[in-house]
């Protein structure tokens, strides 16, 4: 069985939620404390959302110094599936494990809803279970998802497909910067050039219960099954 | 000998920034329309060990750099009280 190890740090609160989604798809998933040092013969690593350290100094700034964040760094850099959720998106950046950064909404409020996404990378990890350009919707909440970078980082986002999902109309047609929270080129998630590390703003762990309504965000969870059975070299 | 830092830390230039665009209304709405370019920071004074107010603030910016100011989006000054 596949094992999953979801983190768990100070203020984390889609931690359940998490767990219960990836063995709802039926992989062996446990918690791991942040002050850990060891993914337990983890084959996938989860950051949970939540509000680590409180968001203080910046939303994931002091989380990505915690002792874990050395197995997870190296988990990732040997190819390890690893998907960062909300805040762990947010932990993901400061950590320099993803590009840009995540800044406070752009009307300043805290967005909690059901947006539409189109899935525009499915060559990754937490993607491979979607068809290419598939519109799904499901939940924000966060105060700090305005996704930054600067222009030739986000040209080489562009160029190399490495925007997972973006904000869009419901019908599907581009939001055209009337997204959720200001993001550039309306980016809800991106992944590192070998597809093994996404991140998201949107909460995959929220719209992943048949019986709590759509559950168009379990493909994530799924997808982490059918990853191996990918051709890795094809990227 | 012991040095007190003070670090501010800015929004990068360019970069949108609502609680800046916000706060400009607010003294705009005030009629304080002689207000402009607002942009909003944090400041952050702490001691720091060190032999000499250069080392201090060699340090500092150790500090900025790895953890206090974000590369991505903010900018840092600081300045060493002597």
């Amino acid at each position: 069985m596949l094992r999953v190890a979801v983190v768990r740090f100070p203020g984390s609160n889609c931690d359940l939620d998490t767990l219960r989604s990836a063995q709802r798809v039926g992989t062996e998933a446990y918690f791991v404390w942040h002050r850990d040092t060891d993914l337990k013969g983890a084959d996938c690593v989860l950051l949970p959302g939540g509000f680590s350290y409180g968001d203080y100094l910046r939303s994931g700034a002091i989380a990505r110094f915690s002792p874990i964040m050395n197995a997870v760094q190296r988990h990732a850099e040997g190819g390890g599936p690893l998907l960062g959720i909300c805040n762990g998106f947010q932990i993901l950046c400061e950590a320099g494990m993803l590009p840009g950064a995540l800044m406070r909404n752009v009307r300043l409020s805290f967005v909690s809803r059901p947006v539409s996404l189109r899935v525009e990378q499915t060559d990754t990890a937490f993607t491979n279970q979607y068809e290419e350009n598939a519109l799904i919707r499901m939940p924000v909440a966060h105060g700090d998802g305005r996704y930054v970078a600067d222009p030739e980082t986000l040209r080489r986002l562009e160029a190399e497909r490495r925007i997972v999902v973006r904000y869009v109309r419901p019908d599907g047609a581009s939001a055209d910067g009337e997204n959720p929270n200001g993001s550039l080129n309306d980016i809800a998630g991106i992944c590192n050039g070998a597809g093994n590390v996404v991140g998201l703003m949107p909460h995959p762990d929220r719209a992943s219960d048949p019986a709590l309504g759509p559950a168009q965000g379990a493909g994530f969870f799924q997808s982490m099954l059918t990853w191996d059975h990918i051709a890795k070299g094809a990227r | 000998m012991s040095y007190r830092v003070h670090v501010r830390v800015v929004p990068r230039a360019g970069l949108l920034d609502p609680q800046g665009q916000a706060v400009e209304h607010a003294l705009s709405a005030l009629g304080f329309r002689e207000a402009g370019s607002v942009r909003i920071g944090k400041a952050i004074e702490l001691e720091v060990q060190a032999r000499s107010a250069e080392e201090a603030e060699q340090a500092a910016r150790r500090m900025c750099e790895k953890l206090l100011a974000n590369p991505v989006t903010e900018d840092y000054s600081l300045e060493v009280e002597t």
